[in-house]
């Protein structure tokens, strides 16, 4: 866990203990943190250090707003200029004559097989008619990958096996396709590093002979310093006219985009956020620069915990909880909606400025997520008029319980009263009353 | 003239860029630059070659003395092989089960990634290409199944050495890191003491990231060795050193290419070196 730019940048500028105008010495100090926070996070150097400079130039002699302190108005200028460097998410390029062909290259592994699919799955849901073509005869099975994907979902697709070199496949899945009245052909190639000639010039014959509209290379969010020279390679052999960003799902911080955004000057156009086939997102650059510097991803947290809770529950929800009817069910239910949000870890992480109070406390994942799952195993080990009225539970009954569930008497009886302290809050609010929270006021 | 020294700033910030470059890290390149600068001072270095040769001896040190497999002495020997989407274990557990071939081991392959489409198809055109036979189940079946099927028919085959495939994922899926803890549960319910050696496979081309799945990996699953990809790329694979350092793991084999032959084993010495030349195989 790294410390995020706003706690380390707050730290300097506590010790300099200066308010103002911020004065070069301020900028040289804050921005030296400005500068690791970016190599911990991936950015190559020679990006870092041009970034530094640009920043520099904008800070030294801000006048420092009112509202906020030095650290702030530092980091507001970080901020703001990486997301200039970041650049607004480009949309795909589907004008022109039919079928447009979108070619999809890379390193192995990337991630281009996945995506191809993502790409016409999200193609087809805004109307458009989506053709695959299984252009990568190397990697074993990687032919029988893409059918797969486009049988599972209904895709038509060209594949000729690995009998024909990927140029003449490629060529025949855009006319194939342009037969079949397709609107849009995505070219799956084979993964290839930037430096194998052989392999490069194979992509140049591709792309001469199917004309495509969109050359997007496909990087996966963990590289590191190699991002500025695969992204160049690739560039400078086929032209790229944008990135799709894979594996954002983890925890990287995903600096590798800046490094070929920067050197490039292609539009980022996708994230990939998971291994479902429509973890497919737009790329917002506001909530990549918050990550990149550490500093959560307060939007990504919030349209999860939306996805999950929907108004209407909430508000039924709400009468339960006025009306004295919250059962063990319902606070359950609202368990397994936190926990699909991600892990206890993964939501701190988005929160800002939880980065130090993490360190702080040192959260345990893992036994965060088994105490949920020993609340789970406890509720479920009891009948359905149990879970509905939790009074009935006298000792034997709760000795049963806690042998079904894995756990002890004592267990069962802490998660009872932790539930009976929660109802009493809900009557209390309902009625109106400020609830006095135990351990809040010391 | 005397006192006079070829070591001054820019030396310094050659020497940091060369390992941030080569995605060693900031905190390591901090502690290997402070290390540097009191050498230089208490064994009076001052010509840039020396700086280099120590600073060499530095890297060095951080990296562990690679130790064979664990895969003797015992009736079957088990290998549980894990990491992120697209890191390359399928490809180089088929490297590794042809290398084992060649050294006359009976071996066999468990398809335990049912997730990825045609990831078993994967595996077996891999085992037909070294020659292993290839256990698999359905898609989208439960890979403990196909992990305990794999037991029995090893047994039944008196193989010496079962590699079991893994579904990539990331390591800060909670959901499928458990799937994997109950996958090398099976096999410790099955096979006593196993698994014997739990491989991660990292993608040399990843950066500071790597060392976050190490530690989450070596958590759920108790890694016991390392296998780095894509070192045949420019990358230079850096982040193995704060890897080693604060984990202690070995590496045992690196991946230089996509044929059967390009699996070698992890020497530090050439590893250290290869830092410090450019693209072309020459000296920086």
């Amino acid at each position: 866990m790294f410390e995020s730019l706003s706690d380390r940048l707050q730290d300097v500028f506590d010790q300099l203990g200066r308010k103002g105008k911020l004065t070069e010495d301020d900028v040289n100090t804050a921005l030296r943190e400005v500068r690791m926070a970016l190599l911990e996070a991936d950015v190559n150097l020679k990006v870092a250090k041009d970034f530094i400079g640009r920043v520099k130039e904008r800070a030294i002699g801000a006048e420092v707003q009112k509202s906020l302190k030095p650290s702030q108005q530092v980091i507001k200028i970080v901020n703001e200029e990486l997301v200039e460097t970041l650049g607004e998410p480009g949309r795909l390029n589907l004008s022109g004559p039919t079928p447009r062909v979108i070619m999809l290259v890379g390193l192995q592994g990337s991630g281009k097989t996945t995506t191809a699919a993502k790409l016409a799955l999200m193609l087809r849901r805004d109307g458009r008619r989506p053709w695959l073509v299984a252009g990568d005869t190397y990697r074993p099975a990687a032919v029988d990958q893409l059918v797969t994907l486009a049988k599972q979902l209904d895709i038509p697709y060209h594949e000729e096996g690995t009998s024909a070199p990927p140029p003449d496949i490629c060529t025949r899945g855009v006319q194939a396709a342009k037969d079949a009245n397709a609107t849009v052909v995505i070219l799956d190639t084979a993964g290839r590093l930037q430096i194998d000639d052989d392999m490069m010039s194979e992509l140049e014959a591709i792309r001469d002979l199917t004309q495509p509209a969109e050359i997007l290379l496909i990087a996966d969010a963990m590289t590191g310093q190699e991002a500025v020279r695969i992204a160049e390679g690739f560039n400078e052999r086929v032209g790229l006219t944008g990135l799709i960003l894979t594996k954002v799902d983890g925890d990287a911080r995903g600096g590798a985009a800046i490094s070929m955004r920067a050197v490039t000057g292609v539009p980022i156009k996708y994230m990939g956020m998971g291994e479902k086939v429509d973890a497919l997102e737009l790329f917002h650059p506001d909530r990549l620069a918050s990550r990149i510097l550490g500093m959560g991803d307060m939007l990504t947290l919030i349209e999860r915990a939306e996805s999950e809770f929907d108004e209407r529950e909430a508000e039924k929800l709400q009468r339960k909880l006025m009306k004295n009817q919250f059962t063990l069910e319902d606070f359950l239910d609202q368990l397994h909606k936190v926990r699909r949000m991600g892990s206890i870890g993964q939501i701190l992480d988005m929160l800002p400025g939880m980065g130090r109070l993490r360190q702080q406390v040192n959260i345990d994942n893992e036994q965060a997520q088994q105490q949920l799952k020993k609340v789970e195993a406890i509720i479920y080990s009891m009948t359905p008029a149990e879970r509905r009225n939790p009074k009935l539970l006298n000792a034997s009954r709760k000795r049963r319980v806690a042998v079904g569930s894995g756990t002890s008497v004592q267990e069962v009886n802490a998660l009872l009263k932790q539930f009976r302290e929660m109802q009493r809050l809900m009557r209390m609010l309902g009625k109106g009353q400020m609830p006095r929270i135990p351990g809040m006021f010391r | 003239m005397f006192g006079a020294t070829e070591i001054d700033d820019d030396t310094w910030e050659d020497i940091e860029a060369l390992l941030v470059q080569a995605d060693v890290g900031v905190p390591t390149t901090m502690s290997l630059l402070d290390r540097m600068r009191s050498r230089v001072r208490s064994e009076g270095i001052t010509r840039q070659e020396q700086l280099i040769e120590a600073l060499k001896e530095e890297l060095r040190g951080l990296l562990i003395e690679p130790t064979p497999l664990n895969l003797s002495g015992r009736e079957l020997s088990v290998v549980l092989v894990a990491g992120v989407n697209g890191s390359g274990k399928t490809t180089s557990i088929g490297k590794m089960a042809y290398r084992m071939r060649l050294n006359n081991r009976k071996v066999i392959l468990a398809a335990g990634d049912t997730f990825r489409a045609a990831a078993i198809d994967q595996l077996k055109l891999w085992g037909e290409r070294a020659g292993v036979p290839v256990i698999a189940g359905q898609p989208n079946s439960d890979p403990a199944a196909v992990v305990y099927d794999a037991v029995n028919a090893a047994h039944a085959r008196h193989a010496e050495v079962l590699i079991v495939d893994t579904a990539g994922r990331l390591h800060s899926n909670f959901n499928l890191m458990a799937e994997l803890v109950k996958v090398r549960d099976v096999l410790r319910k099955v096979v006593p003491d196993a698994p014997h050696e739990t491989l991660l496979v990292l993608d040399g081309t990843t950066g500071q990231n790597a060392l976050s799945q190490a530690k989450k990996f070596q958590e759920a699953i108790d890694i016991t060795g390392v296998v780095v990809t894509k070192l045949d790329s420019t990358a230079k694979g850096g982040m193995l050193f704060a890897i080693q350092r604060e984990l202690g793991l070995p590496v045992h084999y690196i991946g230089i290419g996509e044929t059967m032959y390009d699996l070698v084993f992890f020497n530090p010495t050439a590893f250290v070196d290869s830092l410090f030349e450019n693209g072309n195989g020459e000296s920086a």
